[in-house]
């Protein structure tokens, strides 16, 4: 209930008009993403970036800046562009078009405030700008109604980003997930983690 | 148009592959029947198409939803509430979301292999507390067929000597996950039953069948056929006998009949060449679901049954059911920074909560089980963590907030409630006058009211699972919705637990079929599907759908050896 009543504040608000809406059926969008990924790699032998099938040069350059401050590299693993966050947002807005709105509307939203205060769009801003943006954004029991629309484009982004990154390799391995394979037997859950709880198995 | 007929004659012929199409299949054909077995979608073997240990990353989608996989793109089962093509509707004010699997199994591929028999109580509500009606059968009549069916198909679970949750041939349950060792204390402290859960998954092999490998997947389509579906436990025997075919791609449009009234086989169109097909069989055994199998009664007209096939009593589509559902999240601080371990285990809840309250001392008449989630149970997939503010308190950005997802992940619980609903005079389905899918078969049209009993129960629902969340120390993740929004309770069929349509009775002016599933006005008929319920229950329906199917298909081997029908 809530993304969509968010998106529909987006929409309500935006003026940037809908990219043509391209839907794949999975098959075909599959087959679209393997050439993507080999586009990708080709492009990264020859020293050229990825190429956006969805996002303008500068949203791309947008997202990847706000993913990467979103979840940044830390002692333990990349940062979100390190993941492949951009490319899969990029599929995912080509995926479920009736995303794309309130994607292209809530950068143009960022990119406005950044204007309006800075006189720049968000890309062009020093990082101290951008945080200062982002402080006003990220918290949405804080952000000033007036700011609300991007605040609830930030929690839809923050929310994609997290998608994108922790069910990454390199995200389900920071996260230590150990499962989704096979074992002999299941034994029930480790001393650790049922000290960690308070419970013990009956018997035990 | 040319209808291309058959000229061999089966002896039966049922419609649906699932649990108790399936069933049919296996014990008609074992019992020497040639059998043809139609399914509306496509082939699927899950040795090849499912895709367990799949990683996310495997797929550009990370798992998401796609319009034929609501369940996520790795679900094994393809269908949905919404499927190009073939609509359906809804009365003007009333909502009913119909889910219908197309493919081969049908929604035995999506379920939660939760195997409850009903209890004594369940079959003769209307006795106690004077709604709804009684079975014409008790569950004595049943008890031997459960019995068959737990050896057959294996099933976990505990004895507990439960007055209305009658225990069964169990293997050992897998021991609970540590998550749930902290919710059966605090259920302990309040009172509230928490036991084994019984799921159809073997816990060692059986039946030539691998035990399960606890990759708590079974959704997606058990590769060593662990888990139950129709596809990895009921028609492999029966295509072993030589006397099954299965026509897939086959969507039922009528099933045919003769001067005399009797079912001559079903007209199909085939989904592939859009052609009209027919077979012909000496016995119709309909197990397309309760309310695809009323469709089809409903739509084979003819001058002799002009409201539809089987219908003499007008009770085709009427006494429609679905459990009531509806989940309350709780974020638990002391499940914050798990030590990491592999918790999948099944897939499903090692624990349970059957219903533990006497009805009369409470406000509305039929109770509920409580389904418990939660923890590091299942990889990561699309939708991780998703309203990170419900858990931080802030949300955020940069090195804290990665750390909170860290912190944060596998933090909470779920409770889901599934209770009996008590059948209403406004939950029906009957054909929609104007609009026909895309074969030009006309669709069903949905009505659907909620009475005071169950909007009772889903608040109670809500206090509950909210108390247990307090008791865990935690807080719920979402506010509790108000009496307007029925407490939360979900739409009609979103549990997709619906039975009733065809509801069986020794009186042929008010149900459609006897106790034995044979339809009253054509004695060579049978529903082996959630139709001839004549009430829901607090338990999910598939274990007495196939109990009930394999009852009713050993009375047709065994009439037919009799040669009475």
């Amino acid at each position: 209930m809530k993304t969509i009543s968010r998106r529909r504040a987006l929409e309500l608000f935006t003026s940037v008009p809908a990219a043509v809406a391209i839907v794949f059926t999975s098959f075909e969008s599959e087959a679209a993403q393997a050439q993507a990924q080999t586009a990708r790699r080709q492009a990264a032998a020859r020293g050229t970036p990825f190429q956006p099938k969805f996002f303008t040069r500068r949203e791309y350059a947008t997202v990847t800046v706000l993913a990467d401050l979103i979840i940044p590299r830390d002692e333990r693993s990349g940062s979100a562009s390190d993941a492949g966050v951009p490319e899969f947002m990029d599929f995912m807005m080509i995926d479920e078009p009736a995303r794309q709105t309130a994607m292209r509307g809530g950068l143009a939203f960022m990119d406005h405030l950044c204007e309006t205060r800075f006189d720049k769009p968000f890309i062009e801003c020093a990082d101290a700008e951008r945080r200062q943006v982002l402080d006003d954004l990220a918290y949405p029991g804080k952000a000033a109604p007036a700011l609300a629309h991007g605040a609830a484009f930030f929690c839809s982004f923050r929310d994609l980003t997290a998608s994108g990154f922790w069910t990454s390799k390199m995200g389900i391995e920071d996260l230590q997930y150990l499962g989704n394979k096979a074992i002999a037997d299941w034994k029930g859950c480790p001393s650790e983690a049922l000290q960690h709880l308070g419970v013990k198995y009956e018997g035990d | 148009m040319q209808v291309i007929r058959e000229r061999k004659v089966y002896d039966v012929c049922i419609v649906g592959s699932g649990a108790g199409g399936g069933m049919a299949a296996k014990v008609l054909t074992e019992a020497g029947a040639e059998v043809a077995l139609l399914e509306a979608g496509t082939m699927w073997d899950t040795e090849k198409d499912s895709k367990m240990f799949v990683s996310p990353y495997d797929s550009p989608r990370r798992g998401g939803a796609t319009p034929e996989k609501p369940f996520g793109e790795f679900d094994g089962c393809i269908g949905g509430w919404d499927i190009d093509g073939e609509p359906y509707t809804n009365a003007p004010g009333t909502t009913f979301d119909w889910f219908r699997a197309r493919m081969l199994g049908g929604r035995t591929n999506h379920w939660g292999r939760i195997s409850l028999r009903f209890g004594p109580d369940d079959f003769h509500r209307r006795s106690i507390d004077g709604l709804g009606d009684d079975w014409p059968i008790r569950y004595e009549d049943l008890k031997p067929y459960y019995d068959k069916l737990d050896r057959l198909v294996g099933i976990f679970g505990s004895i507990e000597n439960l007055p209305n949750e009658p225990d069964g041939i169990f293997l050992p349950p897998p021991k609970p996950r540590c998550y749930e060792l902290l919710v059966k204390q605090a259920c302990d402290r309040l009172a509230i039953t928490c036991i084994p859960s019984r799921l159809s998954i073997l816990t060692r092999p059986l039946n030539g069948r691998h035990a399960c490998h606890y990759c708590g997947e079974c959704g997606r389509g058990c590769k060593i056929h662990a888990n139950f579906s129709s596809p990895s436990v009921l028609l492999p025997p029966a295509l072993g006998t030589g006397r099954l075919r299965i026509i897939t791609n086959a969507m039922a449009r009528e099933v045919t009949t003769e001067e005399n009234g009797l079912a001559t086989g079903i007209s199909y169109v085939n989904t592939q060449d859009k052609r009209e097909y027919h077979v012909r069989a000496r016995i119709v055994v309909l197990a397309a679901s309760a309310c695809e199998s009323a469709r089809l009664l409903l739509n084979s007209k003819s001058s002799r049954f002009p409201n539809g096939l089987a219908n003499a009593s007008g009770t085709v589509g009427r006494y429609l059911t679905d459990s009531t559902g509806l989940t309350v999240r709780g974020y638990i601080p002391k499940m914050a920074n798990t030590v990491p371990h592999n918790e999948d285990g099944v897939g499903g809840m090692h624990l349970y909560m059957p219903w533990w309250l006497d009805n009369k001392k409470l406000d509305f008449p039929r109770g509920y089980h409580i389904e418990l989630g939660g923890g590091r149970r299942s990889v990561p997939t699309f939708g991780f963590m998703g309203n990170i503010e419900r858990y931080n308190g802030v949300g955020g950005y940069g090195k804290a907030l990665k750390n909170d997802y860290r912190k944060f992940w596998g933090s909470a619980v779920s409770f889901s409630g599934r209770g009996e609903m008590v059948a209403n005079d406004d939950c029906y389905c009957e054909i929609d006058p104007r609009v026909v899918d895309k074969y030009g078969i006309p669709v069903l049209r949905f009505h659907w009211r909620w009475s005071d009993y169950e909007i009772k129960q889903a608040k109670h629902m809500q206090d509950t699972f909210r108390e247990i969340i307090h008791e865990l120390g935690g807080t719920p993740l979402e506010p509790m919705p108000s009496g307007d929004q029925f407490y939360g309770l979900l739409n009609g069929g979103r549990i997709i637990h619906e039975v009733g349509t065809t509801r069986m009775g020794d009186d042929s002016k008010t149900s459609v079929v006897n106790k034995n599933c044979q339809a009253h006005d054509v004695k060579n008929l049978f529903i082996a599907d959630g139709g001839p319920f004549v009430s829901n229950a607090d338990k999910n329906v598939t274990w007495t759908i196939l109990a009930l199917a394999m009852r009713t298909s050993e009375y047709i081997a065994q009439e037919r050896n009799r040669l009475s029908i």
